[in-house]
Protein backbone atom coordinates (compact mmCIF):
# COMPACT_ATOMS: atom_id res chain seq x y z
CA UNK A 1 0.00 0.00 0.00
CA UNK A 2 1.21 3.26 -1.56
CA UNK A 3 0.43 6.44 1.26
CA UNK A 4 1.20 10.11 0.86
CA UNK A 5 2.42 12.62 2.91
CA UNK A 6 1.82 16.40 2.22
CA UNK A 7 3.66 18.67 5.01
CA UNK A 8 6.43 17.42 6.72
CA UNK A 9 6.11 19.15 10.38
CA UNK A 10 6.03 17.61 13.81
CA UNK A 11 2.34 16.00 12.76
CA UNK A 12 3.15 14.95 9.05
CA UNK A 13 6.74 13.25 9.87
CA UNK A 14 4.89 11.32 12.95
CA UNK A 15 1.69 10.02 10.74
CA UNK A 16 4.85 9.19 7.93
CA UNK A 17 6.97 7.13 10.31
CA UNK A 18 4.08 5.99 11.60
CA UNK A 19 2.51 4.57 8.81
CA UNK A 20 6.25 3.40 7.97
CA UNK A 21 6.63 0.79 10.90
CA UNK A 22 3.02 -0.46 10.00
CA UNK A 23 4.44 -1.47 6.47
CA UNK A 24 3.29 1.37 3.76
CA UNK A 25 5.35 2.88 1.49
CA UNK A 26 5.61 6.08 2.22
CA UNK A 27 6.53 9.53 0.39
CA UNK A 28 6.74 12.76 1.91
CA UNK A 29 6.38 15.94 0.29
CA UNK A 30 7.55 19.53 2.08
CA UNK A 31 8.76 22.90 0.95
CA UNK A 32 12.30 22.84 3.22
CA UNK A 33 15.18 20.35 2.53
CA UNK A 34 15.21 20.64 6.20
CA UNK A 35 11.79 18.91 7.21
CA UNK A 36 13.79 15.90 5.87
CA UNK A 37 15.54 15.76 9.39
CA UNK A 38 12.47 15.24 11.10
CA UNK A 39 11.58 11.73 9.75
CA UNK A 40 15.08 10.47 11.42
CA UNK A 41 18.52 9.21 9.63
CA UNK A 42 17.43 5.72 8.84
CA UNK A 43 14.58 6.96 6.24
CA UNK A 44 14.06 5.40 3.40
CA UNK A 45 10.36 6.61 1.96
CA UNK A 46 10.58 9.10 -0.44
CA UNK A 47 10.73 12.46 0.01
CA UNK A 48 10.13 15.35 -2.63
CA UNK A 49 11.04 18.94 -1.99
CA UNK A 50 8.15 21.66 -3.33
CA UNK A 51 4.77 22.85 -2.80
CA UNK A 52 1.76 20.24 -2.68
CA UNK A 53 -0.24 22.64 -4.78
CA UNK A 54 2.22 22.12 -7.58
CA UNK A 55 0.55 19.67 -9.74
CA UNK A 56 4.06 17.93 -10.91
CA UNK A 57 5.53 17.80 -7.53
CA UNK A 58 2.50 15.71 -6.30
CA UNK A 59 2.91 13.58 -9.84
CA UNK A 60 6.56 13.05 -8.80
CA UNK A 61 5.75 12.20 -5.41
CA UNK A 62 3.50 9.48 -6.58
CA UNK A 63 0.29 10.63 -6.34
CA UNK A 64 -1.53 8.76 -8.64
CA UNK A 65 -0.51 5.17 -6.96
CA UNK A 66 -1.05 6.52 -3.55
CA UNK A 67 -3.92 4.38 -1.48
CA UNK A 68 -3.64 7.14 0.92
CA UNK A 69 -2.90 10.87 1.02
CA UNK A 70 -2.31 12.71 4.51
CA UNK A 71 -2.78 16.63 4.33
CA UNK A 72 -0.73 18.34 7.18
CA UNK A 73 0.75 21.34 6.01
CA UNK A 74 0.64 24.37 7.74
CA UNK A 75 -1.69 26.09 6.40
CA UNK A 76 -5.39 25.49 6.26
CA UNK A 77 -6.84 26.59 3.00
CA UNK A 78 -3.67 25.10 1.70
CA UNK A 79 -4.47 22.43 3.09
CA UNK A 80 -8.38 21.93 2.04
CA UNK A 81 -6.83 23.24 -1.64
CA UNK A 82 -4.78 19.76 -1.68
CA UNK A 83 -7.07 17.83 -0.54
CA UNK A 84 -9.64 18.68 -3.16
CA UNK A 85 -7.35 18.62 -6.00
CA UNK A 86 -6.35 14.85 -4.49
CA UNK A 87 -9.79 13.80 -4.49
CA UNK A 88 -11.23 15.63 -7.53
CA UNK A 89 -8.61 15.44 -10.18
CA UNK A 90 -6.38 12.69 -8.90
CA UNK A 91 -9.82 10.55 -7.54
CA UNK A 92 -8.17 9.77 -4.30
CA UNK A 93 -10.49 7.66 -2.41
CA UNK A 94 -8.70 7.93 1.06
CA UNK A 95 -7.89 11.91 1.44
CA UNK A 96 -7.20 13.02 5.21
CA UNK A 97 -6.78 16.64 5.75
CA UNK A 98 -5.65 19.02 8.83
CA UNK A 99 -7.98 21.58 9.64
CA UNK A 100 -7.17 24.25 12.54
CA UNK A 101 -10.05 25.79 12.07
CA UNK A 102 -13.10 24.12 13.50
CA UNK A 103 -15.40 25.99 11.81
CA UNK A 104 -14.00 25.57 7.67
CA UNK A 105 -13.48 21.84 8.84
CA UNK A 106 -17.22 21.24 9.63
CA UNK A 107 -17.95 23.09 6.65
CA UNK A 108 -15.70 21.13 3.91
CA UNK A 109 -16.68 17.98 6.18
CA UNK A 110 -20.51 18.39 5.38
CA UNK A 111 -20.30 19.80 1.99
CA UNK A 112 -17.40 19.27 0.39
CA UNK A 113 -17.45 15.45 1.91
CA UNK A 114 -13.60 15.69 3.10
CA UNK A 115 -12.53 13.39 5.78
CA UNK A 116 -11.42 16.79 7.96
CA UNK A 117 -9.45 16.11 10.65
CA UNK A 118 -9.74 19.13 13.74
CA UNK A 119 -6.71 19.40 16.22
CA UNK A 120 -8.34 22.31 17.84
CA UNK A 121 -11.95 20.45 18.41
CA UNK A 122 -9.92 17.71 19.42
CA UNK A 123 -7.97 19.83 22.36
CA UNK A 124 -11.07 21.51 23.18
CA UNK A 125 -12.96 18.14 24.07
CA UNK A 126 -10.01 16.71 25.49
CA UNK A 127 -9.35 19.80 27.88
CA UNK A 128 -12.72 19.96 28.79
CA UNK A 129 -12.87 15.97 29.95
CA UNK A 130 -9.91 16.41 31.84
CA UNK A 131 -11.39 19.27 33.78
CA UNK A 132 -14.57 17.41 34.34
CA UNK A 133 -12.11 14.57 35.42
CA UNK A 134 -11.05 16.33 38.63
CA UNK A 135 -14.66 15.80 39.82
CA UNK A 136 -14.77 19.44 41.36
CA UNK A 137 -18.52 19.32 42.14
CA UNK A 138 -19.88 22.48 39.50
CA UNK A 139 -19.99 25.99 41.20
CA UNK A 140 -23.63 26.61 41.60
CA UNK A 141 -24.41 29.15 38.77
CA UNK A 142 -26.24 32.14 39.85
CA UNK A 143 -30.07 31.91 38.22
CA UNK A 144 -30.24 34.09 35.32
CA UNK A 145 -33.52 36.05 36.65
CA UNK A 146 -31.53 37.00 40.11
CA UNK A 147 -31.73 40.42 40.50
CA UNK B 1 -24.79 46.11 -5.77
CA UNK B 2 -23.89 45.19 -2.20
CA UNK B 3 -20.12 44.05 -3.06
CA UNK B 4 -18.12 42.27 -0.55
CA UNK B 5 -14.46 42.53 -0.91
CA UNK B 6 -11.18 40.00 0.10
CA UNK B 7 -8.11 42.04 0.22
CA UNK B 8 -6.92 45.23 0.75
CA UNK B 9 -3.79 45.69 -1.37
CA UNK B 10 -3.83 47.58 -4.20
CA UNK B 11 -6.30 45.71 -6.54
CA UNK B 12 -8.54 45.46 -3.80
CA UNK B 13 -8.29 49.11 -2.90
CA UNK B 14 -8.48 50.36 -6.20
CA UNK B 15 -11.98 48.78 -7.22
CA UNK B 16 -13.42 49.53 -3.55
CA UNK B 17 -12.60 53.04 -4.04
CA UNK B 18 -14.32 52.84 -7.90
CA UNK B 19 -17.22 50.94 -7.20
CA UNK B 20 -18.33 53.24 -4.32
CA UNK B 21 -17.70 56.21 -6.60
CA UNK B 22 -20.03 54.54 -8.55
CA UNK B 23 -22.66 54.57 -5.93
CA UNK B 24 -22.52 50.89 -5.01
CA UNK B 25 -22.22 49.50 -0.92
CA UNK B 26 -18.79 47.83 -0.57
CA UNK B 27 -17.38 46.38 2.12
CA UNK B 28 -13.58 45.12 2.51
CA UNK B 29 -11.62 42.73 4.41
CA UNK B 30 -7.89 42.98 5.00
CA UNK B 31 -6.38 40.89 7.68
CA UNK B 32 -2.97 42.92 7.81
CA UNK B 33 -2.81 45.76 10.79
CA UNK B 34 -0.63 48.14 8.81
CA UNK B 35 -2.21 47.99 6.24
CA UNK B 36 -5.84 48.00 7.61
CA UNK B 37 -5.24 51.38 9.59
CA UNK B 38 -4.43 52.69 6.15
CA UNK B 39 -7.50 51.54 4.59
CA UNK B 40 -9.53 52.31 7.55
CA UNK B 41 -8.38 55.80 7.16
CA UNK B 42 -10.11 56.08 3.74
CA UNK B 43 -13.00 54.02 3.62
CA UNK B 44 -14.35 54.38 7.26
CA UNK B 45 -16.60 51.81 8.69
CA UNK B 46 -16.40 50.05 5.05
CA UNK B 47 -13.37 48.33 5.82
CA UNK B 48 -13.12 45.81 8.03
CA UNK B 49 -10.06 44.04 9.73
CA UNK B 50 -9.54 39.70 9.78
CA UNK B 51 -9.32 36.89 8.15
CA UNK B 52 -11.87 36.49 4.76
CA UNK B 53 -11.58 32.58 5.28
CA UNK B 54 -13.08 32.97 8.73
CA UNK B 55 -16.76 32.67 8.79
CA UNK B 56 -17.13 34.71 11.45
CA UNK B 57 -14.97 37.73 9.87
CA UNK B 58 -17.41 37.03 6.81
CA UNK B 59 -20.56 37.11 9.14
CA UNK B 60 -19.63 40.18 10.48
CA UNK B 61 -18.86 41.70 7.12
CA UNK B 62 -22.48 40.70 6.05
CA UNK B 63 -22.16 38.03 3.77
CA UNK B 64 -25.45 36.24 5.24
CA UNK B 65 -27.52 39.27 3.38
CA UNK B 66 -25.94 38.04 0.71
CA UNK B 67 -23.77 40.36 -0.81
CA UNK B 68 -24.46 40.09 -5.11
CA UNK B 69 -20.80 39.52 -5.54
CA UNK B 70 -17.97 38.20 -4.12
CA UNK B 71 -14.45 39.71 -4.95
CA UNK B 72 -11.38 37.46 -3.51
CA UNK B 73 -8.23 39.70 -4.33
CA UNK B 74 -5.53 38.67 -1.31
CA UNK B 75 -2.16 37.79 -2.52
CA UNK B 76 -2.68 33.98 -1.48
CA UNK B 77 -4.31 31.47 -3.89
CA UNK B 78 -5.58 28.92 -1.41
CA UNK B 79 -7.27 32.07 0.31
CA UNK B 80 -8.63 33.26 -2.62
CA UNK B 81 -10.21 29.66 -3.73
CA UNK B 82 -11.61 29.08 -0.43
CA UNK B 83 -13.24 32.68 0.08
CA UNK B 84 -15.12 31.46 -3.09
CA UNK B 85 -15.82 28.20 -2.49
CA UNK B 86 -17.54 29.18 1.21
CA UNK B 87 -19.06 32.21 -0.62
CA UNK B 88 -20.98 30.40 -2.68
CA UNK B 89 -21.58 26.98 -1.34
CA UNK B 90 -22.58 27.73 2.37
CA UNK B 91 -23.23 31.53 2.02
CA UNK B 92 -25.52 31.51 -1.55
CA UNK B 93 -23.73 34.22 -3.01
CA UNK B 94 -24.09 34.18 -6.58
CA UNK B 95 -21.05 35.85 -8.24
CA UNK B 96 -17.86 35.34 -7.03
CA UNK B 97 -14.63 36.56 -8.88
CA UNK B 98 -11.31 35.55 -7.85
CA UNK B 99 -7.66 36.48 -8.26
CA UNK B 100 -5.01 34.45 -9.36
CA UNK B 101 -1.40 35.37 -8.18
CA UNK B 102 0.64 32.31 -9.81
CA UNK B 103 -0.62 31.15 -12.97
CA UNK B 104 0.27 27.12 -12.33
CA UNK B 105 -2.68 27.67 -9.94
CA UNK B 106 -5.21 28.62 -12.66
CA UNK B 107 -5.96 24.67 -13.00
CA UNK B 108 -6.97 24.57 -9.48
CA UNK B 109 -9.67 27.29 -9.69
CA UNK B 110 -10.66 25.55 -13.05
CA UNK B 111 -11.24 22.24 -11.32
CA UNK B 112 -13.18 23.46 -8.28
CA UNK B 113 -15.26 25.61 -10.64
CA UNK B 114 -14.03 29.48 -9.20
CA UNK B 115 -14.07 31.45 -12.16
CA UNK B 116 -14.16 34.03 -13.69
CA UNK B 117 -10.52 34.47 -12.37
CA UNK B 118 -8.69 37.04 -13.20
CA UNK B 119 -4.42 36.85 -13.44
CA UNK B 120 -2.29 40.13 -14.35
CA UNK B 121 0.53 37.75 -15.17
CA UNK B 122 -1.42 35.81 -17.69
CA UNK B 123 -2.71 39.06 -19.28
CA UNK B 124 0.64 40.94 -19.44
CA UNK B 125 2.18 37.54 -21.13
CA UNK B 126 -0.75 37.90 -23.99
CA UNK B 127 -0.28 41.24 -24.00
CA UNK B 128 3.92 40.50 -24.84
CA UNK B 129 2.48 38.09 -27.35
CA UNK B 130 0.21 40.12 -28.91
CA UNK B 131 3.10 42.74 -29.44
CA UNK B 132 5.94 39.93 -29.80
CA UNK B 133 4.34 37.19 -31.96
CA UNK B 134 6.34 34.12 -31.73
CA UNK B 135 4.21 31.89 -34.09
CA UNK B 136 1.96 34.37 -35.95
CA UNK B 137 -0.78 33.21 -34.39
CA UNK B 138 -1.58 35.51 -31.46
CA UNK B 139 -4.17 34.24 -29.06
CA UNK B 140 -6.75 37.09 -28.16
CA UNK B 141 -9.20 35.68 -26.30
CA UNK B 142 -9.93 32.37 -24.14
CA UNK B 143 -13.87 31.06 -23.55
CA UNK B 144 -12.88 29.09 -20.75
CA UNK B 145 -16.39 27.76 -20.15
CA UNK B 146 -16.82 27.44 -23.91
CA UNK B 147 -13.60 25.02 -24.20
CA UNK B 148 -12.38 28.08 -27.80
CA UNK B 149 -10.55 30.42 -28.15
CA UNK B 150 -10.00 33.44 -30.40
CA UNK B 151 -7.01 33.81 -32.45
CA UNK B 152 -5.14 36.13 -35.04
CA UNK B 153 -3.42 35.17 -38.04
CA UNK B 154 -1.64 36.97 -40.56
CA UNK B 155 -1.48 35.93 -44.00
CA UNK B 156 1.75 36.30 -45.98
CA UNK B 157 2.29 36.03 -49.62
CA UNK B 158 3.85 32.48 -48.95
CA UNK B 159 0.87 31.33 -46.97
CA UNK B 160 -1.14 28.21 -48.82
CA UNK B 161 -3.90 29.89 -48.34
CA UNK B 162 -3.31 32.98 -50.06
CA UNK B 163 -5.40 33.52 -53.16
CA UNK B 164 -8.05 31.14 -51.99
CA UNK B 165 -11.60 31.13 -50.57
CA UNK B 166 -12.21 30.16 -47.25
CA UNK B 167 -14.70 27.55 -48.44
CA UNK B 168 -11.62 25.85 -50.45
CA UNK B 169 -9.94 25.59 -47.28
CA UNK B 170 -9.76 22.57 -45.32
CA UNK B 171 -9.90 23.70 -41.74
CA UNK B 172 -9.58 21.56 -38.62
CA UNK B 173 -12.73 19.80 -36.83
CA UNK B 174 -14.09 22.60 -34.40
CA UNK B 175 -12.18 26.10 -36.45
CA UNK B 176 -14.01 28.94 -38.11
CA UNK B 177 -12.56 31.81 -40.00
CA UNK B 178 -14.34 34.82 -37.99
CA UNK B 179 -13.07 38.04 -40.20
CA UNK B 180 -10.41 39.34 -42.28
CA UNK B 181 -8.66 42.40 -41.54
CA UNK B 182 -7.98 44.00 -44.85
CA UNK B 183 -6.26 48.23 -45.39
CA UNK B 184 -7.67 49.17 -41.71
CA UNK B 185 -11.24 47.36 -42.77
CA UNK B 186 -12.49 44.10 -40.74
CA UNK B 187 -15.00 42.06 -42.66
CA UNK B 188 -17.26 38.98 -41.55
CA UNK B 189 -15.49 36.15 -43.25
CA UNK B 190 -18.28 33.67 -45.25
CA UNK B 191 -17.37 31.30 -48.22
CA UNK B 192 -16.67 33.78 -50.76
CA UNK B 193 -14.09 35.64 -48.62
CA UNK B 194 -10.77 35.72 -50.87
CA UNK B 195 -7.66 35.71 -48.53
CA UNK B 196 -4.81 37.82 -49.60
CA UNK B 197 -1.43 38.43 -48.31
CA UNK B 198 -1.55 41.08 -45.25
CA UNK B 199 -4.84 39.56 -44.58
CA UNK B 200 -5.31 39.56 -41.00
CA UNK B 201 -7.69 36.77 -39.87
CA UNK B 202 -9.38 36.00 -36.69
CA UNK B 203 -10.32 32.45 -36.17
CA UNK B 204 -12.03 30.92 -33.29
CA UNK B 205 -11.61 27.28 -32.08
CA UNK B 206 -10.85 24.52 -29.47
CA UNK B 207 -7.50 24.99 -27.53
CA UNK B 208 -5.23 22.16 -29.43
CA UNK B 209 -5.78 22.64 -32.33
CA UNK B 210 -3.70 25.49 -32.67
CA UNK B 211 -1.51 23.51 -35.13
CA UNK B 212 -3.50 22.37 -37.20
CA UNK B 213 -5.01 25.55 -38.15
CA UNK B 214 -1.42 27.08 -38.41
CA UNK B 215 -0.90 24.35 -41.32
CA UNK B 216 -3.65 25.17 -43.05
CA UNK B 217 -3.28 28.87 -43.36
CA UNK B 218 0.20 28.99 -43.10
CA UNK B 219 2.07 25.69 -43.78
CA UNK B 220 4.87 25.95 -40.91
Amino acid sequence: MNALVIGCGRVGSSVAKHLDREGWEVSVIDEKEEALNRLGTGWKGGFIVGHGMDIDVLREAGIEEADAVVVATNGDNTNLVIAQVAQKRFDNQCVVVRVLDPARADFYRETFGLRTICPTQTAIETLMDAVRACEIPAPARAPATAT
Amino acid sequence: MYALIAGGGKAGANVTRSLLRMGHEVTLIEQRQGRFAQLEEEFEHRAQLGDATELFVLERAGIRRPPDIVLALTGDDEDNLIICQIAKERYGVPKVIARVNDPRNQVHFDLLGISPTVCATSTVLALVEHEVPEHELVHLLELRKENLEIVEVQIDKNSPCAGKKVDRLTLPDGARLISVMRNGRAEIADGTTELQPGDQVLAILQPGKEDELRRVLLKR
